[in-house]
């Protein structure tokens, strides 16, 4: 058996190793993990990563979990090209530094921004009071001007001239709050001309393929009561 | 300026100063991921300026004190016109530039991936967690509000659990968190743990595992430099007592109210 992923594309970190293994053209089985039916909690599952998360990777007898040390070794097992995760010194820590900050700083915010404006009040019927929507929305916000600012500035990529891994990691959370409506790229042209370089970068036809799956979440129907019993407790982190 | 420069903490000449052409780390004790950069540094005898901040008086929020244009958190990292943030990717940078012993940073791929495998598992669940004490405990009553006992009784539960699965996923049987020798995950764990137990908390009574490794790991540092880094959080309470903690700035002062507020 050779290299399996087990990913759900609804997930962010999930989009960012689908997307990165199929550019590099790694060879893998994809083993979907359909969290909206609670199937990461299977003890079947749990034997790949017992911490019970995607995305999640089995290479013969070894597996690993985190999508930051997946995407490192995938990059050096499979010799991507040095620009995903370079060896340069400076280089490569201004990638670690992004893939750093962004773990606890907008991924929390891309997802609790994606729950409480659409899949806790549309898919769980479990309406979020408005102060609190408004107040993930304020800090998404306040993220992105970090993003654009901070990394960013004036380069094309974020870790340099470019694309890398922390690209990949950064549009695959912002697509989160863009599938839920938020207003991520209308009214930053900065943000809007990056996210156009990475498409072109990763390719239009594979990023949409990445994205289908979480763009048609709106359409979702509202989840039965037995899906509503299992996910409710697990999903009320994302209110605070 | 001809002569070293005798400041203990960062003066404004900084950009000109001619000593400062090597390495300076910018720091705060009070802060896990500082110490884990000092220890790291320190331990492994590489050379540094320390600028010591004080982040109680806002200091990270000034250019003088903090040259960056980078975010304003600490720890950052100045190597020549190289500024760099974030405690894992200084780290990552420290070993690879100055070829610390193997051990820290594997280049074994396997072992080294299961290092970011930790330190994912610790931004969620350890980061951020460990840190409620000094505020609840310390920072908040230093200002006069009180943290709901909803939300300690919710920390105390998250801390509980990360203890937990530090013991069964990760230490499980072996010496230290990845392998039998230390690694960077040793060490950022170690300072996240130290924020509780520094206040006060014994988090290892009826943990025998995770004591035994907390026991090596500090044994492999060293007592002296242990001591050393964890005096300034362990003196906190005391000093917050005595009202020995600097005046707060507004911004600061604003800061620490957006801080509790947001604990979860």
């Amino acid at each position: 058996m050779g290299l399996e992923l087990y990913l759900d594309l609804l997930s962010q970190p999930c989009r960012a190793v689908y997307i990165f293994a199929k550019k590099n053209g790694i060879p893998f089985e994809l083993r979907t993990v359909e969290l909206l039916k609670g199937q990461h909690l299977s003890d079947a599952f749990a034997q790949v990563n017992p911490l019970r998360k995607v995305p999640a990777l089995k290479d013969g007898d070894f597996t690993l979990a985190e999508s930051v040390a997946i995407l490192l070794y995938l990059s050096r097992k499979y010799e991507a090209p040095d620009h995903w995760y370079p060896q340069d010194l400076q280089a490569r820590a201004h990638v670690d530094e992004y893939l750093a900050w962004q773990h606890t700083a907008l991924r929390s915010a891309c997802t609790r921004a994606m729950w409480q404006k659409m899949m806790l009040p549309v898919f769980l019927g479990q309406p979020v009071p408005p102060e609190t929507l408004a107040c993930t929305l304020a800090e998404l916000d306040k993220c992105l001007q970090l993003l654009e600012d901070k990394f960013l500035k004036d380069k094309d990529f974020l870790a340099g001239p470019r694309i890398s891994v922390a690209d990949l990691v950064a549009i695959t959370e912002l697509m989160h709050p863009v599938s839920a409506g938020c207003p991520v790229f209308e009214s930053r042209p900065k943000l809007a001309a990056w996210r156009q370089r990475v498409e072109a970068a990763v390719g239009e036809d594979l990023f949409w393929e990445a994205h289908n799956a979480i763009m048609k979440a709106k359409d979702l129907p509202p989840a039965d009561t037995a899906v509503k019993e299992k996910l409710k407790p697990l999903v009320q982190v994302f209110l605070h | 300026m001809e002569t070293p420069c005798s400041y203990k903490y960062c003066c404004p000449l900084t950009l000109a100063c001619p000593t400062t052409m090597g390495l300076e780390l910018y720091l705060d004790l009070l802060s896990q991921p500082c110490r884990a950069v000092y220890i790291f540094a320190k331990k492994n005898g590489i050379p540094f300026e320390l600028r010591a901040l004080n982040l109680l008086k806002g200091e990270n929020r000034n250019k003088d004190f903090l040259p960056t244009d980078g975010l304003q958190r600490l720890p950052v990292l100045k190597d020549g016109d190289f500024f760099l943030g974030e405690s894992v990717a200084i780290l990552i940078y420290l070993s690879i530039k100055y070829q610390t012993a193997a051990h820290w940073y594997p280049p074994d791929l396997q072992t080294r991936v299961r290092i970011h495998e930790y330190l994912g598992w610790h931004a969620d669940h350890i980061r951020g967690t460990f840190g409620v004490s000094l505020w609840a405990q310390v920072l908040a009553p230093y200002i006069g509000i009180q943290v709901p006992e909803e939300k300690m009784k919710r920390n105390r539960t998250a801390v509980d659990c990360a203890l937990q699965h530090l013991e069964d996923k990760f230490l499980r049987d072996k010496a230290f968190l990845i392998s039998q020798q230390v690694t960077l995950a040793d060490l950022m764990a170690l300072e996240e743990l130290m924020q509780i137990v520094a206040l006060g908390q014994d988090l290892f009574a009826g943990r025998p595992r995770l004591a035994a490794w907390h026991q090596r790991v500090e044994a492999f540092l060293g007592a002296d430099l242990c001591q050393e880094a964890h005096s300034a959080i362990s003196n906190i309470q005391e000093q917050a007592t005595n009202k020995k903690l600097p005046d707060l700035p507004s911004e600061v002062y604003s800061y620490m109210l957006f801080r509790i507020s947001s604990i979860p």
